[in-house]
C-alpha cells in the first residue's frame, strides 16, 4: 500500500500535492495548519482617492455628472422606441426617444394603438344608448365620462334634473376621483418602485369599486349616469357603505404619507423630476392635477359648477414646483378634498326622484308597464327609436380625475347625435411629456408619465 | 356679452356672434380665423382648450365646420369659435403659433376629417395607422361591419 493510499483510507489529506497545498485545507482528524492571518481588514482606498471623490462616494456630496457636451457627433444621438408593450405605459403609449447617453434630448409621443372610434360609434348610437359608449373612454373615470354626456344632452334638451339625482352624481363622480386618484398612486409608486403603494393602492380602491358594484350593477363602465338623471336610487343601506369608506380612507392615507411623504428614495425619485412650469401647461392646454401643481388654482368644479357641486365646501389644492412629487401631493389632497364632498353629500342628501318626470326621456317604472298602455308605448320607444334632441351644439365640461373632460354635442333634431366630440384631458396631458422629459435621464421616463396619469382609452378613444 | 367680448367684436366686424345655450359662439370667417385667434388671446383667452370638427354632408353649403373652444382663466369665460370650410379646398390656418395646445387636437382633426391646418409643425396622422386610406368622422365613410358568423350557421335544414 502506498502512502497516498494509507493517508485517504485514515481520512488525512494526501502529502506532498502541489494543488492541495495551496488551498491548505484542514481535515478533521489531522493536525490543525498553522494561523496564517490575512490583511483583508487592514486595505485602504487608493491612495489616489482625493477627500472629494470619496465625499462623493459615501454620497456626503451630489454632484452631478450628467452634464453633457453641446457638441455631440450626430451619429451619438440615438433613437430608441419605447412601448406600445413596455409595462410603464399604463396601457399603449410608444413614445421615440432620442438619447444622447442616458439623457432624453427629445420625446415623440405616439398614440392610437388603441383608437376604436368611439366618436364615429356615438353617431350610431341613440342619446339614450350614449352612456354605454362614452364610459369605455376614460375606464378609470367612467362616471365622469357619463356625466359629461349627460349634462350635454340635457343642456340641448334644455331640462334640469331633480336635486336628488345631482346629488348621488356628485356622490358618485367624487367617489370615482378617489378610485382613480388611489389607481394614479398606485400605478406612480409601482413605476417608481414602491411596490407596497402598488397593493395599498389597489386593495382601497377595491372598497369603492365594491360600493359602485352594489349601486350601480357593475364595477366599471356603469352606464349609470344617464340623461335625465341616473339609472335607478342608491342601494338600500349606502349609507352605511359610504360611512365605511370615509371611516377607512382618511387613515389608510395617513398610512401612505408615511410610506412616501418624506421616503428618501421616493423623494430623490419625483422632486425636481418632469418639471412644467404654470405657462407652458397653460401654453399646451394642460389641465387637471397636473397644471395645479405648477400652482394654478384652476378647478371646473369651482370656476364652472355643474350638478350643483357648488354648495358643497372644498378647497383645490395647488402645488408649487410643477414636478413629480407635486402631482403625487396634489392628488393625495384632492383624495381627501373629494372623501369632504362625499361627507356632505351623504348629510345632506335630498329625498324625491332620482330622474326627472319625463316619460319621453325616462323610461316608465317596470310596474307601471304592467298596468298602463301609455307606459308600455312610452318604454317600447324609449328603447327602440329614443328620444329626439331639438337641433342645436352645445359644449360642457366637468372635471375629471384627469382635467377638462368636455363633450361636444351637436344635434340636428334627430334621435342620435349628429357629432359628438370628448374633449379628453389624457389627450392634451400627453403634450406635456416632451416638455417634461426634455434633457432629463430616461431612468425619470417612467415616473414622469406615471405622474400625468394618461389613461389611454381616454387618450385614443 | 361680456367687455371681453365687445371689444373683440368691435375689431372684427364680419363675425357673427350667437349665444348657444348660454354660451357664445363666433362664427368666423376662413379669412379671418388665425387673426380673430391672435386678438382672443390678446383680450385674454389664454387656453385653447379643444380644436374639433363637423361634417355638414348635404346639409350646409360648406362641408365642414372647425370649432375650437377657448377659455379664459383670469375672466372665467368660454368662448367658442366656428368656422366654415369648403369642401374643394378643406384648409384653415392653423391655431399652433397662437396656442401650441391646439397641436394634438388639429392633427386629430386632420386625420378624421382631411381638413389640413396651414402652418402647423407636423401634420400627420395621429390616431390612424399613416398608412389609412380616407377620413373615418367624415359621413361618407362607412361604418364599417364584421360579418358574424353564427354557430352551426353552415347547416342548412
Amino acid at each position: 500500500m502506498t502512502d497516498e493510499q494509507t493517508a485517504n483510507r485514515e481520512g488525512g489529506r494526501p502529502p506532498s500535492d502541489t494543488a492541495t497545498d495551496t488551498l491548505d485545507l484542514w481535515v478533521a482528524g489531522t493536525e490543525e495548519p498553522e494561523f496564517q492571518p490575512t490583511d483583508e481588514g487592514t486595505q485602504e482606498f487608493g491612495p489616489d482617492e482625493s477627500e472629494a471623490r470619496l465625499d462623493d462616494q459615501f454620497g456626503r456630496v451630489i454632484t452631478d455628472d450628467y452634464v453633457f457636451d453641446d457638441e455631440v457627433e450626430e451619429e451619438e444621438r440615438m433613437v430608441v422606441n419605447m412601448g406600445p408593450q413596455h409595462p410603464s405605459t399604463h396601457g399603449v403609449l410608444r413614445l421615440q426617444l432620442e438619447l444622447e447617453g442616458e439623457v432624453i434630448r427629445r420625446t415623440k409621443p405616439i398614440i392610437g394603438y388603441l383608437h376604436t372610434g368611439m366618436e364615429k360609434t356615438a353617431e350610431q348610437l341613440t342619446f339614450s344608448q350614449g352612456p354605454t359608449n362614452v364610459t369605455r373612454m376614460d375606464y378609470l373615470a367612467p362616471l365622469h365620462c357619463e356625466l359629461a354626456f349627460s349634462l350635454a344632452v340635457e343642456r340641448l334638451l334644455d331640462i334640469e334634473v331633480p336635486p336628488r339625482a345631482a346629488a348621488i352624481r356628485v356622490l358618485l363622480t367624487e367617489l370615482n376621483r378617489v378610485s382613480s386618484h388611489l389607481v394614479a398612486l398606485a400605478t406612480n409608486g409601482m413605476d417608481i418602485g414602491a411596490l407596497s403603494m402598488m397593493i395599498y393602492g389597489f386593495r382601497e380602491r377595491e372598497s369603492i369599486l365594491a360600493f359602485f358594484e352594489k349601486s350601480t350593477g357593475l364595477r366599471m363602465n356603469h352606464n349609470f349616469i344617464r340623461p335625465g338623471g341616473t339609472a335607478a336610487d342608491l342601494a338600500p343601506g349606502w349609507k352605511d357603505d359610504v360611512a365605511a369608506i370615509l371611516e377607512d380612507l382618511p387613515k389608510r392615507l395617513d398610512q401612505y404619507d408615511d410610506l412616501l411623504k418624506r421616503n428618501p428614495i421616493w423623494l430623490a425619485r419625483t422632486e425636481g423630476v418632469g418639471v412644467i412650469t404654470a405657462e407652458e401647461a397653460i401654453a399646451e392646454s394642460i389641465t387637471g392635477p397636473a397644471l395645479r401643481a405648477t400652482g394654478v388654482e384652476w378647478d371646473l368644479r369651482k370656476a364652472f359648477p355643474y350638478s350643483g357641486i357648488e354648495q358643497y365646501e372644498f378647497d383645490v389644492p395647488v402645488g408649487e414646483n410643477g414636478d413629480v412629487y407635486d402631482r403625487y401631493r396634489v392628488r393625495v389632497e384632492e383624495i381627501k378634498e373629494s372623501l369632504k364632498i362625499v361627507s356632505q353629500v351623504m348629510d345632506t342628501m335630498p329625498s324625491g326622484d332620482y330622474r326627472i318626470d319625463d316619460r319621453k326621456i325616462t323610461p316608465p317604472p317596470r310596474a307601471r308597464i304592467d298596468e298602463s298602455m301609455e307606459a308600455l308605448i312610452h318604454h317600447f320607444k324609449l328603447f327602440t327609436e329614443g328620444f329626439k334632441v331639438p337641433p342645436g351644439e352645445t359644449y360642457v365640461a366637468v372635471e375629471s380625475p384627469r382635467g377638462e373632460l368636455g363633450c361636444y354635442l351637436v344635434s340636428d333634431g334627430e334621435a342620435r347625435p349628429h357629432r359628438m366630440h370628448t374633449r379628453a384631458p389624457s389627450f392634451y396631458n400627453l403634450q406635456a411629456l416632451p416638455i417634461a422629459m426634455a434633457d432629463s435621464l430616461v431612468a425619470d421616463t417612467v415616473a414622469t408619465i406615471a405622474s400625468m396619469d394618461p389613461v389611454m382609452g381616454d387618450v385614443d378613444r | 356679452m361680456s367687455p371681453l367680448l365687445e371689444h373683440l367684436a368691435g375689431a372684427f366686424e364680419s363675425v357673427e356672434w350667437e349665444e348657444s345655450h348660454g354660451q357664445d359662439v363666433a362664427h368666423v370667417s376662413n379669412e379671418d380665423w388665425a387673426a380673430f385667434a391672435e386678438a382672443a388671446k390678446e383680450a385674454g383667452f389664454e387656453v385653447c382648450v379643444d380644436v374639433t370638427a363637423v361634417d355638414w354632408l348635404r346639409q350646409r353649403p360648406q362641408r365642414f365646420e372647425v370649432v375650437a373652444n377657448l377659455l379664459s382663466m383670469s375672466q372665467m369665460t368660454r368662448l367658442r369659435m366656428i368656422t366654415a370650410v369648403g369642401r374643394e379646398d378643406p384648409t384653415v390656418a392653423s391655431l399652433t403659433p397662437v396656442w401650441p395646445g391646439a397641436n394634438f387636437a388639429e392633427r386629430e382633426v386632420y386625420d378624421m376629417f382631411g381638413i389640413v391646418f396651414a402652418g402647423h409643425p407636423d401634420l400627420t396622422r395621429i390616431l390612424m395607422p399613416d398608412d389609412w386610406e380616407g377620413h373615418p368622422l367624415r359621413k361618407d365613410f362607412a361604418v364599417g361591419v364584421v360579418p358574424v358568423q353564427f354557430k352551426d350557421s353552415h347547416q342548412v335544414r
